[in-house]
């Protein structure tokens, strides 16, 4: 009886704090849209949805590396590196007088292969060898990068039609194709995240990855699966960049991992593993995008916007941890 | 030095819904080593708690030297001379053995005397180990020492604050023959400067090699001391167990002729070598041993959690020489870990998702589990298993241990398993959830499924099994049926090696 009464009582008690980032993020919208002009417009929430796209396709596949209690740091270096080798590999074979599409198609064929069998390795290493991914994928992050100024010789690359900078630019039914693909990644992810015998394994491992492998869960693939997701979300994003761009460029995507991790951490996935959600993962990209575009239209110097960052994986974080000391008591 | 005396008056503490320590007097005296001995939950350890500060009794009182004492903590009853060393090592393992025995005690030198002073730190820890004869070189990190040196640099750093009383908690459950003896040693040097050494055990064939006396303790009660020549293995049996009644399974459990696992000359060093043995359609075969003598081990490796040196392995037909845990699953081979909340559980996760894990891919299609399809299996276990939960989307750490161990057997029956091994599923669980989960096992048997029981505590395997293994240092030493055996002829047996 007295069970039952306070768990009741805890439901009631965590509505509103479970809600609390939705609920802070309308806020600001209301505000947004009363105080900065131009902020409510159809066109500014395209635009938003547009400049969330390239982080946010990331941040769903990072919200699985770090629910598995991973990490990849290598995420921006890794756009800047395919999108030099799809320009590299594109002019090369331009070069010997191949037809356009084809070529392309191949191109990306290559980043993707490549990428997939990067974040394998990484899985790997840290199922077989136990290298924390933090220490291989920090690793990839200098390599990639380096990688990417040694393929361009470091300057940026522009083979690519008029025809590909769709990727970047183009819109379907008014609406821009790489915001399409970042609310269809979503989809697919809040799928494989909550209905999936993936998606719950991917928990278990983060939540106890001794506990999933007695289980007959099979922890390496799980690992290699997930940190090669990733990598193959990097490339998605890279081709969106390159063709925004038009070119394959070693200096983009610097220091991007830090603004996908930002929106997993205020999203609510927990560094710890075995906590997080798809769509606390979106919001989260969404604050953080609202913010800056906000802060534009209010004419508030940008680099406010690292302050405003700041202050916002703090107190996302404070609120997450204070919840779950409430919980325990 | 004055000869110590500690005395027990009437201590008594009562837990909500159990008393753990009744009415229990005793007195204690220095320059002699006490074995403690008493089964699981007979009340050693709260004894020894309310003894050392940690908890404080409901009623009683306790007199070091004939003065009343008052212990409000640990820190109170150390600093009037009651060290505690448990089996939990607290030692900084990358620090050397003279900065964990002097830790916080460092000999200092210089101006205001800010800076260590090492030489002469280390001097000082090797005066320690010299006065007890330990022979460790006072500058190797603690890392590179065995489990066995580490528990005589425990009672090193322990001895160094002169205490009256020293309790050491089950200090030779993790070693090996040879370290234990020099570890004894190290206890009669300690037990000669005039102090009193209480010696908590279960393991009865040590006690000859340690103890002057043996204090045996039974449901919270004060059941004797006798000195240590008139302890033989049957009068410490009848006095840990009393009058025990053991019960019986129910005999409507038929052993089909059809052998279902058969294991052949399995060897994983140095935990266990050449174990062979057969298991039959509908059996529950008991394996009885003492901590370290390699049961957990040798199902582990069964399962395929751990390597497996050389042997073979015959489940289904199927002659396996590495197993996988994956692979043993699809074989219809279930595992309940030792070590539920951190091997069988997911604490974070919910109670619906802990009943699931084992068995995603057969509750799935294509990779696609719905919360609908979870929901049926979900709420058949926790009807058949008798779970009390509130709601089965709360977190599973929020259960008893009871309740937790029937999810992680719930999480393994989802699997539909032919063979499941039980290791150790009545650890710190209550009376009545451990004859549930008995119930279960000979559920699961009448209905054809075999069963592997692994036991610390031997009346169980008696009233559970069709049949027991005895295994000591890594072998099947014999086997044994309940009906043939008494209880103190199985402890006999098992303390033989």
């Amino acid at each position: 009886m007295s069970a039952e009464m306070s768990s009741t009582h805890q439901k009631t008690g965590m509505n509103f704090s479970v809600f609390a980032l939705e609920i802070i993020l309308l806020i600001i919208i209301g505000f947004l849209s009363f105080f900065a002009r131009g902020f409510a417009t159809w066109d500014n929430f395209l635009n938003i949805l547009r400049n969330a796209s390239t982080t946010g396709i990331i941040a769903f596949g990072m919200t699985f590396v770090i629910i598995a209690g991973e990490i990849d740091l290598s995420v921006g270096s890794a756009i800047a590196f395919h999108g030099c080798l799809l320009a590299v590999v594109t002019e090369k074979l331009i070069g010997r007088g191949y037809p356009m599409l084809p070529v392309i198609l191949l191109a990306i064929a290559v980043c993707f292969t490549i990428a997939i069998l990067t974040g394998m390795f990484t899985g790997w290493v840290r199922h077989r060898f136990s290298v924390p991914t933090f220490i291989t994928t920090l690793a990839w992050m200098a390599a990639l990068r380096g990688g990417g100024y040694l393929l361009t010789n470091s300057f940026p690359t522009t083979p690519f039609p008029e025809w590909f900078n769709f990727f970047g630019s183009g819109y379907v039914f008014g609406i821009p194709f790489q915001a399409i693909i970042f609310l269809l990644l979503f989809g697919i992810t809040w799928f494989i995240s909550r209905f999936t015998t993936f998606g719950r394994a991917v928990y278990a491992i983060g939540g106890n990855a001794e506990s999933a492998r007695l289980s007959g869960i099979n922890v390496l693939q799980k690992r290699m699966t997930i940190m090669a997701l990733t990598s193959a979300f990097s490339v998605i994003s890279a081709i969106v960049v390159a063709s925004q761009i038009q070119a394959g460029n070693p200096t983009v995507g610097t220091s991007w991992e830090f603004t996908v991790i930002s929106a997993c951490v205020i999203g609510g996935v927990s560094l710890m593993g075995g906590k997080g959600r798809i769509w606390g993962t979106f919001v989260g990209v969404m604050f953080l995008e609202i913010i800056l575009n906000g802060m534009t239209l209010l004419n508030i110097d940008e680099y406010w916007q690292y302050v405003a960052r700041a202050v916002l994986i703090l107190g996302a974080v404070m609120i997450y941890q204070g919840q779950e000391t409430r919980q325990k008591d | 030095m004055d000869s110590v005396k500690l005395e027990v008056r009437n201590l008594t503490k009562a837990y909500p819904g159990t008393v753990a320590l009744s009415d229990f007097s005793a007195v204690l005296q220095g320059g002699k080593v006490y074995a403690l001995l008493g089964k699981n939950g007979s009340g050693k350890s709260t004894l020894v708690k309310c003894i050392s500060g940690a908890v404080l009794p409901s009623s009683g009182e306790i007199l070091l030297n004939d003065r009343k004492t008052q212990f409000k903590s640990p820190m109170d009853a150390f600093a009037a001379g009651i060290a505690i060393v448990y089996q939990e090592l607290s030692l900084v393992l990358d620090f050397t053995v003279a900065e964990n025995i002097l830790i916080g005690r460092y000999l200092k030198k210089g101006p205001g005397m800010a800076i260590i002073d090492w030489k002469g730190t280390n001097e000082k820890a090797a005066e320690i180990l010299a006065t007890l004869r330990i022979d460790i070189p006072v500058t190797e990190k603690v890392a590179k020492l065995s489990v066995g040196q580490r528990q005589m640099i425990e009672i090193a750093k322990a001895m160094s604050y002169n205490p009256a009383v020293l309790i050491l908690d089950e200090p030779t459950s993790a070693l090996a023959q040879h370290e234990v003896e020099s570890l004894f040693r190290v206890i009669h040097r300690s037990r000669e400067q005039g102090i009193i050494v209480i010696f908590i055990t279960h393991k009865l064939n040590e006690i000859r090699g340690v103890a002057d006396y043996v204090t045996v303790i039974r449901d919270g009660r004060f059941v004797g001391t006798i000195p240590i020549a008139e302890a033989n293995p049957k009068t410490l049996v009848e006095m840990m167990f009393g009058d025990t009644q053991i019960l019986t399974r129910p005999d409507n459990l038929p052993v089909a002729d059809e052998v279902v696992l058969e294991v052949k000359g399995l060897t994983r060093e140095p935990r266990f070598r050449d174990v062979s043995f057969s298991l039959r359609k509908g059996e529950i075969l008991g394996i009885a041993g003492m901590l370290g003598s390699g049961r957990s081990e040798l199902l582990r490796s069964i399962f395929g959690a751990d390597p497996v040196d050389a042997g073979e392995i015959k489940l289904k037909g199927v002659s396996i020489r590495h197993p996988h845990i994956p692979f043993m699953k699809k074989l219809g081979m279930a595992m309940t870990p030792e070590n539920r909340k951190e091997e069988g559980l997911i604490q974070m996760l919910s109670i619906k998702d802990n009943l699931c894990y084992a068995s995603l891919d057969s509750l799935a299609s294509w990779g696609v589990l719905t919360h609908k399809a979870q929901e049926p299996v979900v709420r058949r276990w926790i009807k058949e298993l008798h779970i009390k939960i509130a709601s089965p989307n709360h977190p599973v750490s929020s259960l008893s241990g009871g309740n937790q161990q029937k999810i992680v057997v719930g999480n393994w029956l989802n699997t539909e398993p032919s063979i499941i091994f039980f290791d150790e599923p009545s650890r710190g669980i209550d009376v009545q959830a451990k004859q549930q989960i008995f119930q279960i096992m000979w559920e699961l048997s009448r209905k054809g499924l075999s069963v592997i029981f692994v036991s610390t505590e031997l009346e169980e395997l008696l009233e559970v099994c069709h049949r027991i293994l005895i295994m000591e240092n890594g072998r099947i030493l014999r086997e044994t049926i309940p009906e043939k055996t008494s209880l103190d002829e199985l402890y006999a047996l098992c303390m033989e090696a």
